[in-house]
């Protein structure tokens, strides 16, 4: 890429997002579940769980095949917004080790063409902790840009400064809100600026609520807050007045 | 009749008991020896079990004791009953007869709950009788060795018929006969039931349905109905709500009812109001009188207890719901007491007959509205049950969802034939109308999920030989099967266990410990946050919170439960009744057979504004309090009317009138705007006849089911039933966090990629029926046409009143969640703001 179109890249009318700090960096929350750092290009989308069906079908579990598909267009969609210098997959990308070998040709052939013309980096995960076959993309187990770092599994330590700029996913956070005796849920983004998660890309995944215990190992108690992913918008919201499952 | 049909054993024993052979007795051992298959219709106390099972004992009799190894060593009888408990209980009773008169009979039942080793030893030697459930059949016709054990069977005697046949159930257990008939091609089955509206029905249920074009039917034996019942509506010195279904109102009167009688049966429609009504007699109650509570999600071993309780003869009173609708012949109760309406004439009918099984003398009941709409329904009701009417819903037709099921457990038992299978369904009467196409499909989803994206073949679970004929594609599969059979989904159910109380400020996790005091219904649960306090097993207990697949709670001392359980009936009242309360309204001079309260509530009415023809659907307007208000009534019941509802906001909001929101109830619908209904319905804005024209059950319909929890519910059902998603997968359980997918997540994706999936199309049958009544709303729009009265007035009706009085305590409807969450927001926004 010429440094002209980094350049231009850089200042290219970008979708709106929520923007936010972590740890003093400018990032944006987009609707769509994906982060945005617009002084690196970078898009950062977590838990695609690519091939969870067919991971499903091996055990006999027939869950509707097209979540690969519905992943990838949705991936393509925001890809296609941005134009993103650099793509990071942060870990899950694939529903197990042998989900990258099962990617049907037509899928591996339009994930390839997602990759084209920028940088692709595959963070690993617990479900797939190898680096993916047969595509193209640098994997690592975790990656610092600057004041950021990217991994998968959050460290499980609360306000240390070890932690401080992690973006991470893994936990698949969701949110619920209760209003006229009716409750709604939705996946989203959780953070306390300092460090964040993101909510899960993929179309069958589903979401940890953000009260559960799991997250006490992460944030303070009650000391964070979660944007909720809305139609097309984000929706704030503070820990106190959240409620759980 | 010729009594000489029973054996003298037989006869004597009888004569030794004091009783004489009953002719409906002797006309089924008649039926049974000449090879027909008989439908036995008695109303409760007529002796129908012994009816149904003196044939097989005279002629199991007639063949002597058999000898060890000798051929034919199968089970003889087959007795199927929808409730384990009553399999249980006619096993015992059975067992007197058969000692008394030293048959040589052996007779076993085979349960959810009989340990494995004798349902082991059950199927190596098996019993001349074995009693069981639907859910049992399918098992046993899964495995390999049912040809065997089912070859010399002779006769299948379906008890409750008219219950089972309403359900999936009923739909897995027709499948069952079916296949049972191919075992057994000289099988003969014995239906027994309570009077039903379409006798023929269940005639065509019980028999073998060969010709496409005709329908076969099973010989018929009718009891006469005994005595007429003595029915009352409670007419209490008490105001009678306006809305509502609490009753709270009448329990000084129930209780004097009570004391009145010797022992007495309390029916409600919902476990929720069974609570109710349970502690707030427990409040009245200075006699100490023993008072027990019985619903379907209370402790197993709960519910034994009060049976056991009721059969000694030692309660006063039992509050129950359904669960205690059918079966066990309690000696003494001298009244049942129906709280709420009825809801359906037959429903009823089966409910009286509980009270004194003595078939020659009167039962006794007494009907206690809790509203004013209610005390039109129970008068409809009285109206219908001295007429003898019944309103039993047709036949169904066969569940696709249960058909998928039911084709894996023939495959696991043996290699399946397709053509020879799909004729085999045919032949029973629910699946009668299935076509070949829609054949291929399920038993394209048993195998590989029946996707259009042909990816799962390698991973099929059924596969296609070269002789033609599908096998299992590996034996674990058949052990996925029988580990989640015939549980068939009513409700995604919760345990509620007993924890202590985490209110005082213990960080410390909830604790494993402490018993289970029932279920519940996950999406009532999953409203609730820690510290919310409601009703169940009878007492005030306090939410702590959800692990795993439980529901934890703690003691609290609070009288008052914070969440009103959903009061709301169940199930809708019936068209039949519905048209009786639509009559009723329509004619004033009927009304002197009404309360005092509730005929001036409708001289009001009538005076005020208009009253609802019988035909046709009356629309009120009014404003009230910076919205306009439009109630109409279209008495179809509330699922039809939430639907109808839905829709109505839909339209109202493209032509402009910004509703809100929307109620509704068993009888009427009442949506608020912004806009002024009144004057845009006069002036012909809005035309009233587009607004209720039956296309809206097109685009519209299609829009609102994509957002519809309703459906995603019925979604899962289909989705657990059919075997898609497993509930217990040997090596996927783990413990801590539970290895599901959630349902939802499936139906978004489905709809959105495969929207004509056969899993939509077994949900939309059951929405279509079922849940949303679309074909009752339906058939009300055809109805109304051209007959819509509107009527502009300035301010609310007496008619209305109720409904109005709904807000609040039903759930409301009409607002996008986007902007449920956007004012949330922004109300914290605001807060910070000031």
């Amino acid at each position: 890429m010429t440094a002209l179109t980094s350049h231009l890249r850089k200042y290219a009318a970008a979708p709106v997002c929520h923007d936010i700090q972590i740890n003093g960096q400018l990032v944006g929350l987009h609707d769509s579940g994906v982060l945005w750092w617009p002084e690196e290009s970078i898009l950062i989308v977590a838990d695609l769980h690519l091939e969870k069906g067919s991971s499903y079908a091996r055990r006999g579990v027939f869950l509707p095949p097209y979540d690969t598909g519905a992943t990838l267009e949705k991936l393509a969609g925001v890809i296609d917004a941005f134009d993103p210098a650099c793509v990071i997959c942060l870990g899950d990308s694939f529903h197990d080790a042998n989900g990258s070998d099962r990617l049907p040709a037509a899928y591996r052939a339009m994930l390839t063409t997602l990759q084209l013309g920028r940088e692709w980096i595959w963070v690993t995960g617990n479900h797939d902790p190898v680096a993916p076959v047969r595509l193209c993309g640098v994997t690592v187990k975790e990656i610092t840009i600057g004041p950021l770092t990217f991994r998968h599994e959050p460290i499980e330590k609360v306000g240390a400064t070890a932690t401080a700029g992690e973006v991470c996913g893994h936990l698949h956070p969701a949110a619920r809100v209760r209003r006229f005796g009716r409750s709604i849920r939705r996946a989203c983004f959780v953070t306390d600026g300092t460090r964040l998660v993101l909510p899960a890309f993929g179309a069958l995944t589903g979401g940890l609520n953000v009260t559960d215990e799991a997250y006490s190992l992460i944030f303070r108690r009650r000391h964070f807050s979660v944007f909720m992913l809305g139609n097309d918008r984000l929706f704030p919201f503070t820990a106190s007045r959240l409620v759980g499952d | 009749m010729d009594v000489q049909l029973l054996p003298n054993k037989f006869s004597s024993w009888f004569a030794s008991r004091g009783w004489a052979p009953r002719p409906h007795q002797l006309q089924l051992i008649d039926h049974l020896s000449q090879g027909h298959s008989t439908l036995l219709i008695a109303p409760t106390g007529a002796g129908k079990t012994l009816a149904g099972f003196l044939p097989s004992l005279v002629e199991l009799e007639a063949r002597g004791k058999r000898k060890p190894g000798a051929a034919g060593n199968g089970i003889h009888t087959l007795y199927i009953s929808p409730l384990k408990a009553l399999a249980v209980d006619i096993a015992r009773n059975l067992e007197t007869p058969v000692d008394e008169m030293g048959l040589a009979v052996r007779l076993e039942t085979r349960t959810g709950d009989t340990p494995s080793h004798k349902r082991q030893r059950q199927k190596l030697n098996p019993p001349d009788i074995l009693l069981t459930t639907p859910e049992q059949i399918a098992l046993l016709l899964s495995d390999p060795a049912s040809a065997r054990l089912f070859a010399s069977l002779k006769t299948v005697i379906l008890d409750e018929l008219h219950a089972l046949v309403t359900s999936k159930r009923g739909d897995l257990l027709a499948l069952g006969l079916a296949r049972l008939r191919r075992l057994a091609p000289n099988l003969r089955t014995i239906g027994l039931s309570a009077t039903v509206a379409e006798p023929d029905d269940l005639r065509a249920y019980l028999v073998e349905q060969p010709d496409p074009e005709h329908r076969a039917l099973s010989h018929m034996v009718q009891v006469a109905g005994g005595a007429q019942p003595d029915i009352s509506i409670l007419d209490s010195e008490e105001r009678v709500p306006w809305s509502g279904h609490s009753s709270r109102y009448a329990i000084a009167d129930i209780y004097r009812l009570i004391k009145a009688h010797n022992v007495s049966l309390l029916f409600v429609n919902t476990r929720s109001q069974a609570e109710m009504v349970f502690q707030e007699l427990w409040r009245i109650n200075e006699d100490t009188l023993p008072i027990a509570l019985h619903h379907g999600s209370l402790d197993v071993g709960q519910r034994r207890k009060v049976e056991a309780a009721m059969a000694s003869g030692v309660l006063k009173a039992v509050v129950a719901t359904s669960s205690l609708d059918m079966g066990l012949d309690w000696g003494d109760i001298d009244l049942v007491i129906n709280i709420g309406a009825p809801k359906g004439a037959s429903r009823l009918a089966q409910r009286i007959g509980r009270a004194n099984h003595r078939m020659d003398e009167p039962s006794r009941a007494v009907l206690i509205p809790s509203n004013r709409f209610e005390v039109l329904e129970c008068q409809a009701a009285l109206a219908a049950s001295k007429r003898g009417d019944q309103d039993t819903p047709p036949l169904r037709k066969g569940a696709l969802d249960v058909l998928a099921q039911h084709l894996l457990g023939l495959a696991c038992a043996d290699p399946l034939d397709a053509l020879a299978t799909f004729d085999e369904i045919r032949s029973s009467e629910t699946y009668r109308h299935l076509d070949w196409e829609t054949f291929e499909r399920v038993l394209d989803f048993a195998a590989t999920g029946g996707y259009a994206l042909k990816s799962y073949d390698q991973y099929a679970k059924l596969r296609k030989g070269k002789d033609g004929l599908w096998r299992i594609s590996h034996p674990k599969i058949a052990q996925q099967y029988r580990l989640n059979v015939g549980t068939i989904v009513e409700a995604p159910m919760l345990k509620v266990r007993l924890v202590r109380s985490r209110a005082a400020g213990r960080r410390a996790p909830v604790g494993r410990g402490g018993r289970v005091l029932g279920e519940m219904e996950e999406y009532f649960l999953e409203q609730m946050s820690p510290g919310d306090t409601f009703l169940f097993g009878g007492e005030v207990v306090r939410f702590e919170g959800i692990r795993e697949n439980e529901a934890y709670v703690s003691r609290t001392t609070s009288d008052n439960p914070m969440i009103p359980s959903y009061m709301g009936g169940k199930f809708p009242l019936s068209t039949y009744l519905a048209e009786g309360v639509r009559t009723m309204l329509a004619t004033p001079e009927s009304w002197k057979e009404l309360p005092g309260q509730v005929r001036d509530w409708l001289e009001i009415q009538q005076e005020k504004s208009v009253l609802p023809a019988k035909d046709g659907l009356l629309v009120e307007t009014f404003p009230r309090a910076n919205k306009h208000y439009m109630v109409c009534y279209p008495f179809e019941g509330r699922l039809a009317h939430q639907t109808l509802g839905m829709l109505l906001t839909k339209r109202l909001e493209r032509l402009g009138a910004r509703p809100l929101g929307f109620v509704a109830n068993d009888y009427a619908l009442s949506v608020w705007a912004l806009g002024d209904l009144s004057q845009l319905f006069s002036s012909g804005r809005i035309p009233l006849d587009g607004l209720f024209e039956e296309d809206i059950l097109g685009d519209d319909l299609d829009a609102w089911l994509a957002e519809s929890s309703l459906l995603k519910r019925t979604f899962r059902s289909c989705a657990v039933i059919a075997g898609l998603i497993e509930r217990r997968h040997p090596g996927l359980e783990k413990s801590g966090r539970q290895v599901t997918v959630s349902s939802d997540l499936i139906y978004d994706v489905l709809r959105a990629h495969e929207p004509d999936h056969i899993l939509l199309q077994a949900t939309w049958n059951d929405a279509a029926e079922g849940l949303l009544d679309i074909s009752r709303l339906g058939e009300l729009l055809a109805r109304i046409r051209g007959r819509i009265t509107h009527t502009g007035l300035p301010h609310v009706s007496p008619l209305a009143v109720p409904i109005l009085l709904e807000i609040g305590k039903e759930p409301v409807y009409g607002e996008a969640m986007d902007t449920l969450l956007a004012d949330a927001a922004e109300e914290l926004l605001m807060e910070a703001m000031e």
